[in-house]
Order: C-alpha cells, then sequence, then structure tokens
C-alpha cells in the first residue's frame, strides 16, 4: 500500500518541470571564493591557537598576592644557615616547610626598618599572634607523599633544583591557582603546552611525569607506587 | 628493579596468643582513616583492612574449640614475585609490586572501581567503597594526614602501614643511616596487639624475630597451595586450625604434605 504511494509520488515529481527549477537558481561560483575560504579557515585556526596558549590559561588560573610581599634576598644575607635556617628539618626528618610565626617572632617582635610590608606584618599577625596565611606555590594533592629528607640529605640536591633560584628574590609572585584544580600553577609548570625546557633559575614543575622523569634518569627505574602516594 | 638490599616485610600472628579482643582492628581504623558507617551489622558492606575470622572445630560440647584469625592482607608475592593475584589483573595500574619492601600498594586515585583486584584476591583483603566516607561529628579532625582518604567507588586495602615506614626512613636520611631498625617501622596492628600475638618486621633479616619464627614447626600460611607465596604466617599448635587454612581433604595431615612451594629470598 505505502509502496504504492511512493512510486505515485516519485512519477508525478519527475514530470513536473517546476520542482526543477531551483537547481538552475545556484549562482555560478566566484573566483575568489577558494582564498575567502582558505583566509576564514586560518583566521579560525590562529584564533583557536591564540585563545588555547593565551586566553585559555588567563582564564584557567586565579590571581592572588601573598599575605606578605616577602623579601628573600634580605633574609638569606642575615641568616646564617642558608635555607634551612627557617626552612629547616625536625628530629624526626620531617621537612617544616613554611616557617611559623615562633621563628620570625626572635627578629620581628617590633618592626626594624620603615619598610612598609614589614610594619604590616607587625601589625597585622606578630602583635595579634595570627599565623601567615602563606600561599604554597609547590603544594601537592592530598595522596602525595613528598620526602625531603631523601632528596635534599638522600640523594645531596639543592633546594633550588626543584623551587628554582627564589632565596635571591626581592619580591614574591603573584600565586596562580587553577580555578578546576585548585592546584599551584607551579605544579602544571608555565607553560601550558608543557613543550621545552624551564629556563635556569625558574621552578620546575612537579606533576607526576615530572617526578618519574628524574626518578628514571637519576635511580633508573621510575620507581613503585607508594613510594610517592599515600 | 629489584636490588640486594631489598626487605621483605612480613608478619607472624600466634594464633594461639589472640584472644580475638579486636585491638589490632580498632588500631588499624584509627591509624589508616579506614570509613565506618552508622550501622555496621551487614558484615560484607564492612571495609577493614585487618579483620578477626572466628572460626571453630565444629564439635558439640565439650569439645568445641574456638579460634581467632586477624587477616590483614597477605601481600603476596605470587608465584614469581612481584606476581601477586591482585597485581596481576589491576587494568588501570592502581595496585603494583613495590620490589624494595615486597609491600602490595593499592593507588585510590588511580583506581577506578572495576574491582577484578576483589575477584582475584583469595583473601578477601580488598574491600569496595560504595559509598564516600562519613566521619561522625568532627571526627574528620582526627583523620592522619600520613593517609589518604579513599572517596566512593574504589578499593581499599591494608598497605603494612606504608607510611610508617616513609616516616621512618625520612629519620633515617637525617641521622645518614640506610637501614631501619626492627623497632622503627611496625605496624599499627602489631603494636596494638596486647597479647603480642603479631609480630612484624623484614623476613629476610636474621635479626628479626620474624625471620625465626615464621621457620617455626608451628608456623603456616593460608591457602598455601594456591602459591600465592603470602608474607604473613601464622602459628598454631592445634592440627584443627592449621587444617582449616587450606581446602585440605578429610584423609590429608597438612603437616605431612609436602607442598613444594617455594619461598623467595
Amino acid at each position: 500500500m505505502s509502496t504504492d504511494q511512493n512510486q505515485t509520488v516519485s512519477t508525478e515529481a519527475a514530470t513536473d518541470p517546476v520542482n526543477h527549477e531551483p537547481e538552475t537558481n545556484d549562482s555560478p561560483p566566484s573566483k575568489s571564493s577558494g582564498w575567502a575560504v582558505f583566509l576564514f579557515f586560518m583566521i579560525g585556526f590562529v584564533g583557536s591557537i591564540l585563545s588555547g596558549w593565551i586566553l585559555f590559561p588567563e582564564l584557567l588560573y586565579s590571581k592572588k598576592d601573598q599575605p606578605i610581599d616577602f623579601n628573600h634576598a634580605v633574609h638569606l644575607d642575615v641568616v646564617s644557615d642558608d635555607c634551612e635556617s627557617c626552612h629547616y628539618f625536625r628530629d624526626d626528618g620531617s621537612f617544616a616547610g613554611m616557617p611559623d610565626l615562633s621563628s620570625c617572632i626572635d627578629c620581628h617582635e617590633e618592626a626594624q626598618t620603615d619598610d612598609p610590608e614589614e610594619i604590616k606584618f607587625v601589625d597585622e599577625y606578630v602583635t595579634p599572634d595570627i599565623e601567615v596565611p602563606w600561599l604554597n606555590h609547590s603544594k601537592q594533592p592530598d595522596c602525595v607523599f613528598f620526602s625531603h629528607s631523601a632528596h635534599v640529605i638522600g640523594a645531596d640536591m639543592s633546594c633550588e633544583s626543584c623551587h628554582g633560584d627564589i632565596g635571591t628574590s626581592e619580591h614574591t609572585r603573584v600565586y596562580e591557582e587553577n580555578r578546576l584544580t585548585g592546584y599551584s600553577r607551579d605544579i602544571w609548570g608555565y607553560s601550558i603546552s608543557r613543550l621545552g625546557k624551564p629556563e635556569a633559575g625558574e621552578p620546575k614543575p612537579m606533576k607526576m611525569n615530572d617526578c618519574a622523569k628524574c626518578h628514571k634518569e637519576e635511580t633508573g627505574h621510575k620507581g613503585a607506587c607508594f613510594q610517592c602516594h599515600k | 628493579m629489584k636490588d640486594k638490599n631489598a626487605k621483605r616485610y612480613g608478619m607472624v600472628i600466634d594464633l594461639d596468643k589472640c584472644t580475638g579482643c579486636g585491638s589490632c582492628m580498632v588500631g588499624c581504623y584509627s591509624e589508616n582513616n579506614v570509613p565506618f558507617k552508622a550501622d555496621e551489622t551487614n558484615k560484607l558492606d564492612s571495609i577493614n583492612w585487618i579483620r578477626v575470622y572466628k572460626i571453630t572445630n565444629n564439635k558439640t560440647y565439650p569439645n568445641t574449640e574456638v579460634c581467632y584469625l586477624p587477616m590483614p592482607c597477605m601481600q603476596c608475592d605470587g608465584a614469581h614475585e612481584g606476581h601477586s593475584p591482585c597485581v596481576s589483573v589491576c587494568p588501570a595500574v592502581a595496585t603494583d609490586y613495590d620490589y624494595d619492601t615486597g609491600i602490595v600498594s593499592q593507588i585510590y586515585t588511580r583506581c577506578f572501581g572495576c574491582r577484578y583486584c576483589m575477584a582475584a584476591c583469595p583473601y578477601h583483603a580488598r574491600k569496595f567503597n560504595w559509598w564516600d566516607p562519613v566521619w561522625p561529628a568532627d571526627m574528620e579532625k582526627y583523620l592522619s594526614p600520613n593517609v589518604s582518604p579513599r572517596m566512593r567507588g574504589v578499593v581499599e586495602k591494608c598497605s603494612f602501614c606504608f607510611h610508617r615506614y616513609q616516616l621512618a626512613r625520612d629519620k633515617a636520611y637525617l641521622e645518614k643511616r640506610e637501614e631501619l631498625e626492627e623497632n622503627e617501622y611496625q605496624t599499627a596492628c602489631a603494636e596494638a596487639c596486647p597479647t603480642g600475638a603479631i609480630t612484624f618486621g623484614d623476613l629476610n633479616n636474621k635479626h628479626h624475630a620474624v625471620y625465626k619464627l615464621k621457620n617455626s614447626p608451628r608456623a603456616f600460611r593460608l591457602l598455601e597451595r594456591l602459591n600465592t607465596n603470602p608474607k604473613v604466617y601464622y602459628l598454631t599448635s592445634k592440627s584443627w586450625v592449621r587444617k582449616a587454612g587450606d581446602n585440605y581433604l578429610a584423609h590429608e595431615e597438612p603437616t605431612k604434605i609436602k607442598n613444594n612451594i617455594k619461598e623467595h629470598h
């Protein structure tokens, strides 16, 4: 039944000259259309690359300043034990990381200079006894175990080999936080494509692959999962 | 990957000393952030890294005897070292064998919850998180930062308190030592046991207590004939307990069977 109807319809269409009319209305292709297509393709192509490499990182990372503009260079000049003067190992082998107020208070009970940042530090944190909420550029996810003593003491690595030349910096860097993961941009590394190597003095990227690569080079194998995971 | 200083951490549990008090389980729960529910009556749902089973000799009074059997992860070597049943089936490499310590890992962020490892494990050592953990009141503040809590949809298991090994190693590095002392790395269950039934140490190290205990005539391992080569040994003086440790036929006598199973050293 339905086949019969379809046949009838198609025969009617074939015999009806009006139905062919729209095809003849097509305009002939213009001579410049090849270039136009190429131009629009390139605009789109370059645009997508630029948005991926420039706009996307701008959108992906929020920028925060440290609570105090800390001057590492000034401190490194007056302390006796280099980085370990403030970033020390505890007796049980764990690493203290960012110093707490009790480490600062010996010198900074009162402001020693006219530096507005130091005055701010004393007024807002030391006097009311509030810990400074430093933003940690190297903070790893909760599932990661990292042993500073294995690297700094066991493997005799310098702080700079991962953290860059932070000891001579006079100002804190802007802390960039990944809006999706909540981790610091230092973990992924500053190159969004992760191509190329960071320049001397810059912090190294700290993703799992970066750890595994170095472990492979230095120890011959990447290591078991539990070596760095918990 | 294996170097000559490799350890082979293992456990010897003296079933003659175990009273079934459950201290090892409590110690493990608090050490490893093991989640629990308000209602734990359905034991099939329970998550525990060490679990005390109760077995009996199936005889009527007055001949009834009871034995309590604490079971952590057996950290199997497998037929050859590194071929643990769970490790060989995991499609995500979420569990691997650490040749330096002989400990089988479980990486929760890597696991996607297919539960092949649970099917492969002959000891029910692995548990699945059907729900996100919910900690009562402000108990979250008491969680250990050394063990990452697990999320819904992943498998977890005993790690022989690997974080304690890591922390002990940290101290050793600071003191420029290569080797750990026996008492520097002990599992939470071994420390919690009030009768001293659980002994923990390096099975390869002559100076560790486990080295001698594992060679005791009372020693046996669970499902030994499967060739899983577990690193958890049990001690018992009772033949029915030993017989419960594997699927023996009625006429078979465990102590008389030559198992033909080699142990890795």
